[in-house]
């Protein structure tokens, strides 16, 4: 129990080591190294959870025995909890998801279509390299979410970017450029958070997150902590996404693998918003004048994002590409959340970051299971496929009406949060903001499900044989347990915030 | 303000902040390359200056006057005499970093010209869209 903390990362990061060599000798070898590692993780999370529940304390995590200052630690509260059940679950869910994408009958299947090339496992080393990567990639989130030290989250961001980079590229054709572009942003993102933190670094000589937030409370007004908000909006701002940031993004996602895209879409950017909040909230801490007005330019590009992705997800014919500028809009959300600064505020970013890793994992799972089976990924041939994927239907009509906001599903009570919270401050600019963007999600997801339900012209054709299930199982476990936990989370909402995100708040903002 | 006075002056922002005046330099090339060539191998080599000036930043920044390297020699036990070590055992990981960062770009490069047969971004982007 006590090490559990370390677990978390140190398993997926081995497992990945270990799949090439594995996969040498068998190729399914490594696959199952990987699914083990993270079922392994996964219940560490939970256990973790479960005992900050239990406990009402943070959990300390020292490597090697050193103790903070000097040794990194692992830092495990209320809000960091709950994140990491999620990573992890999506991480191990999508993992087994991704399987049938390496099967035999898909590379008889590409032969005869050449319009889906990305890469199927043909070689030990195709197969073995995804799995390695992905696991990479799970490793990196979660050492993000969990780590208590600030070199330790530059270290886990790039190793989550690195493999990211590596998962895109294998996506075939226009992958390998739009992976190339997102290096290039994703590594001046990552060259300016370490200028951050080497501002930071020279005024108190600190690396330890807890102790920085200690000493940096007698240089709130230094140039020094300026600049380094400064940087930190471009960093995170990047790697989340944030509006005028967001160019890599769209290729990125439309581009990416398909077994790995529900991950990538999901997750890339929404551990570095939660980092974005630690340092804003728990590091420098609000009270600091750079942070709030920080804060007013973080809102204000979110709100724009919101709107302009919106307005261009409505204008997409590719529905991974819709669903890329629609996370453009999502990320606004969290981002405004952010910057209203009070305790509404900060549970509707995290509540946010939560939902949306499901919603818009199990919207990409969806579309990879169209593309899987009718190679199609364009809106306007989806019609009729409540009749061909019943089960997948019910989950896209669930994460569509949850990225709306509709009730019970969680995407409304993370509006509804926001909406107490810019109440509260008196930002009713973000009212506004978030009825106008609430509407154009409608009119795009709706789009899509008249497509789905009523245009008889657009037929989908086979170019895979129904099995004994509309999907193979390891596919469709996955994308109807995501349809359920979205609409669990929104009937468990009033739990989730009561109980364990507003524990976990900043003392100045706790209610 | 006679011209000892300013040659005073310059020779003491040289001595105590030029080398970071420098590294802002680099740190903008760095980044003006990125966005200015067209060509994504050039882009790279900027991202690489980039990289590289963020490491001599926190070098600099680890210096201090009379100090000598952090070895324990048996004479002082002040940690005082001693330069900082940590921002450079930070770069080491930083350097490891960018050097993965690079492998994967120049396979990624690898992949383009194989495909496209260029690296030219004008030219990429006519023969995808076709």
């Amino acid at each position: 129990m006590r090490n559990l903390p370390v677990l978390i990362p140190i398993l997926p990061l081995a497992s990945a080591m270990l799949c090439l060599a594995l996969s040498r000798i068998n190729k399914n070898l490594g696959k199952y190294v990987v699914i083990g590692a993270l079922t392994v993780s996964f219940a560490s999370a939970i256990g973790l959870f479960v005992e900050v529940m239990r406990t009402g304390e943070t959990i300390h995590y020292y490597m090697g025995g050193w103790k903070p200052p000097l040794g990194i630690e692992f830092v495990i509260d209320e809000m960091n909890a709950i994140i990491l059940v999620a990573i992890a679950a999506v991480a191990l869910f999508v993992c087994i998801y991704s399987q049938p994408f390496f099967s035999e009958k898909t590379r008889r299947l590409k032969r005869q279509k050449d319009n889906s090339n990305y890469a199927d496992g043909t070689t030990w080393l195709e197969k073995g390299g995804f799995y390695a990567l992905y696991a990479l990639l799970s490793a990196g989130l979660l050492g993000m979410t969990i780590t208590g030290d600030m070199f330790n989250l530059y270290v886990f961001l790039e190793i989550a970017s690195i493999s990211g980079y590596g998962l895109i590229a294998l996506g075939g054709d226009k992958s390998v450029m739009a992976s190339f572009r997102y290096l290039l942003l994703g590594t001046i993102a990552a060259s300016f958070y370490l200028l951050a933190v080497a501002y930071m670094y020279s005024i108190t000589g600190t690396l330890n997150m807890a102790d920085m937030a200690m000493l940096l409370a007698a240089h709130k007004n230094s140039p020094n902590v300026f600049i380094a908000v400064s940087m930190l909006i471009i960093a995170f701002g990047i790697k989340m996404a944030l509006f005028p940031l967001h160019g890599w993004q769209p290729d990125a996602y439309t581009y990416a693998h398909p077994a790995a895209a529900p991950l990538i879409a999901g997750l890339m950017s929404k551990a570095p918003a939660l980092a974005m909040l630690r340092y804003m909230f728990y590091i420098i801490g609000v009270d600091s004048p750079y942070v709030a007005k920080a804060l007013t330019v973080i809102g204000f590009l979110g709100a724009c994002g919101i709107i302009l992705g919106s307005v261009m997800a409505n204008a997409q014919r590719d529905f991974r590409r819709m669903l890329a500028y629609s996370s453009v809009a999502q990320i606004g959300y969290i981002a405004v959340g952010l910057s209203l600064g009070n305790a509404y505020g900060i549970i509707a970013a995290v509540f946010h970051i939560l939902i949306h890793a499901f919603m818009k994992s199990s919207l990409f799972m969806v579309i990879g299971a169209v593309r899987y089976r009718y190679d199609e990924v364009l809106i306007s041939k989806l019609g009729g496929l409540n009749k061909h994927m019943p089960l997948t239907t019910v989950t896209l009509v669930i994460a569509a009406l949850s990225m709306v906001g509709i009730p019970p599903t969680g995407g409304f009570f993370s509006k509804w949060y926001i909406i107490m919270g810019s109440l509260e401050s008196g930002h009713y600019f973000y009212l506004v903001v978030l009825i106008v963007s609430s509407l154009l999600n409608a009119m795009y997801f709706f789009r899509v499900l008249e497509t789905v339900f009523i245009n008889k012209d657009a037929e989908l054709e086979e170019v895979r044989p129904k099995g004994r299930f509309e999907l193979p199982l390891q596919m469709l476990v996955p994308i109807v347990l995501f349809g359920i936990v979205i609409i669990a989370i929104g009937v468990l909402n009033a739990h989730i915030v009561a109980d364990v995100l507003s524990l976990g708040l900043p003392e100045v903002l706790a209610i | 303000m006679n011209s000892t006075e300013l040659f005073n002056l310059l020779n003491d922002f040289l001595a105590s902040k030029g080398i970071y005046a420098l590294v802002l330099i680099l740190f903008f090339l760095g980044m003006f390359g990125m966005i200015v060539c067209k060509n994504y191998m050039k882009k790279l080599m900027s991202m690489n200056i980039m990289q590289v000036s963020i490491i001599f930043f926190f070098l600099c920044f680890a210096q201090k006057e009379g100090g000598m390297i952090p070895v324990l020699d048996g004479v002082t036990n002040d940690p005082g005499a001693y330069i900082n070590p940590l921002p450079h055992a930070l770069m080491l990981t930083a350097i490891v970093v960018s050097l993965g960062t690079t492998g994967v770009a120049l396979a990624l490069l690898m992949r383009l010209k194989d495909k496209y047969g260029t690296v030219e971004e004008d030219e990429l982007l006519g023969r995808i869209s076709e």
